[in-house]
């Protein structure tokens, strides 16, 4: 009497490849990790040894000043964006707008706005997909307010707006910019949802028949990491051209506009630093990291940080194709409320901050 | 039997990009496919997809959210009968 004799041939081969096939990955890694490292610390005094020592510009020349300035800030954005966009997205390829939904369906406002916020900073959202997240979130019963909530955390609060202000000047005003963002968020949605702006919500959303949700396929680590870095070369690329011309402003600034220059006419105490950022930063149209390298050269010279934060957010929270993408399913009542709503929060956090800081 | 390919989106540009790069990876293997775009919210929300691009074979929700590339797609694609 034998026991059946289970075929097991296969089950041991294919237990010891994928953890060959995984070690290979993690030591991969690791390697990209410390070579990122080395490359971040020896920035620096490479370019001081190339221009300086090596081609003799002059160190104290605006000229010498300038370029060193271009090319050690260049070089040290695009380290910290490749880091930073490739970690969140294999942080972000956990999440998913379908998961969201389901988190925060049937919830009621307060405590589910603070949800929306959150899940806004961490699930994976391309503008184009405003129009079905609304639908589908209007669905399953998330209220509108709360909807709002992560519709304006999503974009509001950037990972590269966050690593790069840590980066420039460390991790509080990296902290603030988070927890501003977040407040906004959630005070923004939650006051339009108090407004009951379901009326100025267009009527086939809510007639709109959303189906159930695809059963998702757990993706393989190796998939993630593929992800992870198509994702940075496609955002590397985009965004350099803005960033070149971001650091370029902020090298000639940097070089040639004289220390504390703005601190008399624009510093924290002008009142009218501020809305004036915000008005300007509404329909201009770029990413964090082109604004970023400005907003380090304009603080430089006696901005106030308060009015540069309102700025940046100013830029990066509404943009003109998402508003456009919105109208489908928003009235013009509400994207207007909408637009103001967020942008008195972004002016309000920039006159504590400036006032703060 | 030919396969049924759906890439669903509204027409931004990842979404055009993932349809190039679905039709790539359909001449590279040679697959007997019809791939076809659909840009109508309520098609694309009736099957439970929130996060466009998203891409549909045979039915089935295979990936949303992420444009897949080339290699990514062709891999996945051949698995499909």
């Amino acid at each position: 009497m034998s026991a059946p004799v289970h075929p097991t041939v296969s089950a041991p081969a294919l237990e010891t490849r994928r953890p060959r096939a995984d070690t290979h990955l993690w030591f991969g890694l690791a390697i990209a990790l410390l070579a990122w490292v080395a490359l971040y610390r020896v920035n620096g005094p490479f370019w001081n040894w190339l221009l300086f020592r090596t081609l003799g510009l002059d160190a104290d020349s605006r000229l010498g000043e300038t370029i060193r300035f271009f090319v050690f800030d260049t070089t040290k954005i695009l380290l910290l964006l490749a880091g930073i966009i490739f970690l969140v997205t294999i942080l972000r390829s956990f999440m998913s707008i379908e998961r969201t939904r389901a988190l925060l369906g049937g919830r009621r406002e307060g405590l589910a706005n603070v949800a929306a916020a959150g899940l806004g900073v961490i699930t994976p959202f391309c503008s184009c997909s405003a129009v079905p997240a609304f639908i589908g979130f209007v669905s399953a019963g998330v209220p509108i307010g709360v909807t709002l909530s992560f519709l304006i955390s999503s974009p509001l609060v950037n990972e590269v707006a966050l690593v790069l202000l840590y980066g420039m000047f460390g991790w509080r005003i990296a902290l603030l910019y988070l927890s501003a963002g977040l407040f906004i968020a959630i005070v923004a949605g939650y006051g339009l949802g108090r407004m009951h702006v379901e009326r100025w919500v267009e009527p086939f959303v809510f007639e709109t028949k959303v189906g159930a949700a695809p059963s998702g396929t757990s993706i393989p680590w190796r998939e993630r990491v593929q992800m992870a870095r198509e994702e940075d070369v496609k955002i590397v690329r985009k965004v350099l051209p803005y960033l070149l011309v971001g650091i370029g402003l902020g090298a000639v600034i940097h070089g040639w506009v004289p220390a504390s220059f703005f601190a008399r006419y624009a510093g924290p105490g002008n009142p009218f630093a501020v809305p004036f950022a915000v008005l300007i930063g509404i329909p201009l149209y770029s990413n964090a990291a082109g604004v970023l390298p400005l907003v380090e050269a304009l603080y430089a010279k006696g901005l106030g940080m308060g009015t540069l934060l309102a700025f940046m957010m100013a830029v990066v929270a509404l943009s003109l194709p998402e508003m456009i993408l919105l109208r489908r399913v928003l009235k013009p009542k509400l994207i207007a409320a909408f637009i103001g709503v967020v942008a008195v929060g972004i002016l309000l956090v920039g006159y504590l901050f400036n006032a703060v800081l | 039997m030919t396969t049924e390919i759906r890439v669903l989106g509204p027409g931004c540009a990842k979404c055009r990009t993932l349809l190039e790069n679905t039709k790539e990876a359909v001449a590279a293997l040679g697959l007997d496919a019809n791939v076809e775009e659909i840009h109508d919210v309520a098609e694309i929300v009736a099957r439970g997809v929130l996060s466009t691009p998203a891409l549909v074979v045979n039915d089935e929700v295979v990936m949303t959210g992420h444009v897949m590339s080339v290699p990514s797609l062709q891999k996945m694609l051949s698995k499909v009968g």
